[in-house]
């Protein structure tokens, strides 16, 4: 279990991460989510003791990082951006980790093969693609068969082949009780792999709960109408106590409402319908919402300061 | 602990061994030093083949001229085991996998300096064997008055300077700006000082300076140091560059 606790790191007078503290669990999936220059990669640059925080730390199993024996074996870690040299083997680079650690060489190999690497394998690290020095930071993190992954934006340069092998690797470590911290700044890449989420905004914790919480709490759902009487359907709905907003080429969005209540008030009324569909805004638009709100509150806390 | 630093050093041996630039930097240095002690030996042959050599001639440090330039090489090899980490990246998955920088800061040291060592052994001996072999009457054999412990000192000087170039390197981190400082006032800057009036009695005490008293028979007139104590400025100066160095790792992010 890593424990981030009141972490928080200034770069100068710039202040990247702020107090924060949060849980990354064994047996799950945790996405670490929050726009570009939200402070995902300094907090996991100060996991493993890269970046030396300016208050608080983080604690594996207790331990800080730099304390940790042979730590290759209990976090592997995939940073953002490439970290081998160009002019090494492929094979020479995780062949280095290998020893760095005490891990045998066979488990080059493995790595090699898991990541789909075996064919260049002697190559340089700088001929490489982009998806492919991707793949060999991925193999890098899983050489000490590790307790705890965090991948920063690991699909960033993978194709849709690269970008489907490193989700069913993040499940399959997940469900063999491994933590797995992964950061995006894409809500909808989360859905797919993270069970939980913590979600920071300049530098500071949003939001740390269940995917499935925060889709039902951030996201608007309501039922889109088209109806050649807008006014007439909407008066009907409002005073029933339903919002109905304007949505696009003059349909309606009624919120907090359903399909079957809006069929049956129009039916009764002789309202003709053309469309009545339950729709839900898109991961995305949530997050987006969901941030911007956290934005601008912070903001109007700052300005009544 | 132990188990640690051994495993440390191995992994900075591999660095080595799987970079063509650090192999080709210690493949120049020995390249250098024979090439140019034979063309010394060949100009003393012809210089003093029909007239005795004057009282100021010091085959010793004529013997040394292919080491000193050779010299460039562990410079060169010594700014890039540590800078390369930093220009490629490299730094963030090495302390991630030794994360306590003192381990990963003494194996690196380490590793330089005793490939710097084996590579001193082999530039120094032979490069002075075969300037000594080319340059005919006025050459001396090993066993002469000296001979021995200028080697001994040749070979010390060129390690700690490549030691002294290593901790710069970790303290600067960019092998341009590192390079840049290094290979002018070891080539040339030194040089200059040393013969401006007045400014030359400080100028001895420069690293490069200091240590290269011991590649003299005798050290120039009005120096205050020998080629012993000479050597103990230039370890005091390795020691002050490597722990500037390690207190840079250790303070910065990397």
């Amino acid at each position: 279990m890593i424990e981030v606790r009141e972490l928080t790191k200034y770069y100068g007078t710039t202040r990247a991460v702020d107090g924060l503290s949060f849980r990354i669990e064994p047996g799950r999936v945790t996405g670490f989510l929050g726009p570009n220059g939200a402070g995902k990669s300094t907090t996991i640059r100060a996991m493993i003791g890269l970046d030396r925080p300016t208050s608080g730390e983080v604690l594996i199993d207790g331990k800080r990082y730099e304390d940790l024996p042979r730590p290759l074996t209990t976090v592997g870690a995939l940073l953002d951006a490439r970290a081998v040299h160009g002019g090494r083997s492929v094979r020479g680079h995780l062949a280095g980790l290998a020893r760095s650690n005490r891990l045998p060489l066979r488990r080059v190999d493995e790595v090699l093969e898991m990541a789909g690497l075996a064919r260049v394998a002697d190559k340089r690290a700088k001929g490489l693609s982009l998806g492919m020095a991707q793949r060999l930071g991925i193999a890098a993190a899983l050489l000490g068969d590790p307790a705890a992954l965090l991948l920063d934006e690991p699909v960033n340069g993978l194709d849709p082949e690269g970008v489907k092998w490193i989700r069913d690797l993040m499940k399959r470590m997940a469900d063999e009780g491994r933590a797995v911290l992964v950061s995006s700044h894409l809500m909808s890449e989360m859905a797919l792999t993270a069970g939980h989420l913590v979600v920071i905004g300049r530098g500071r914790l949003l939001a740390d709960t269940s995917v499935e919480d925060f889709i039902k709490g951030n996201s608007r759902s309501y039922v889109l109408i088209r109806t050649p009487e807008p006014e007439r359907l909407r008066g009907l709905l409002v005073t029933r106590g339903i919002q109905v907003d304007d949505g696009p080429d003059g349909s309606l969005e009624a919120v907090g409402t359903d399909p079957r209540t809006v069929g049956t008030l129009a039916a009764e009324n002789r309202i003709a319908v053309y469309e009545v569909s339950p729709r839900t805004a898109s991961l995305e638009e949530a997050f987006m919402q969901f941030t911007a709100d956290a934005v601008e509150y912070r903001a109007e806390q700052g300005a009544a300061r | 602990m132990k188990n640690d630093l051994n495993a440390a050093v191995g992994f900075e041996w591999s660095k080595v061994r799987t970079l063509r630039s650090m192999q080709w930097s210690l493949v120049l240095c020995v390249v250098l030093s024979l090439a140019f002690a034979v063309l010394t030996g060949a100009v003393v042959q012809r210089q003093y083949a029909h007239k005795p050599a004057p009282s100021s001639f010091d085959p010793i440090s004529a013997g040394f001229s292919g080491l000193r330039l050779g010299l460039i090489g562990l410079v060169v090899f010594g700014v890039l085991i540590v800078t390369s980490e930093y220009s490629s990246g490299t730094i963030r998955s090495s302390l991630a996998a030794v994360p306590r920088r003192g381990v990963f800061y003494t194996a690196k040291m380490l590793t330089g300096g005793l490939a710097a060592l084996a590579v001193s052994v082999t530039a120094a001996v032979t490069s002075f064997l075969l300037s000594q072999a080319t340059m005919g009457d006025e050459s001396v054999s090993l066993t002469d008055d000296g001979v021995l412990p200028a080697l001994i000192g040749a070979v010390l000087y060129t390690t700690m300077l490549c030691v002294f170039s290593m901790g710069v390197a970790a303290l600067l981190r960019s092998s341009t700006i590192t390079m840049g400082i290094l290979v002018p006032l070891f080539f040339t800057v030194s040089t200059i000082l040393t013969n401006i009036p007045g400014v030359g009695k400080a100028a001895q005490f420069l690293p490069d300076q200091a240590g290269g008293l011991v590649l003299y028979r005798h050290a120039p007139q009005g120096y205050v140091l020998n080629a012993w104590s000479g050597l103990a400025v230039l370890a005091a100066w390795t020691a002050c560059a490597a722990i500037a160095g390690y207190l840079a790792l250790r303070r910065r992010d990397a």
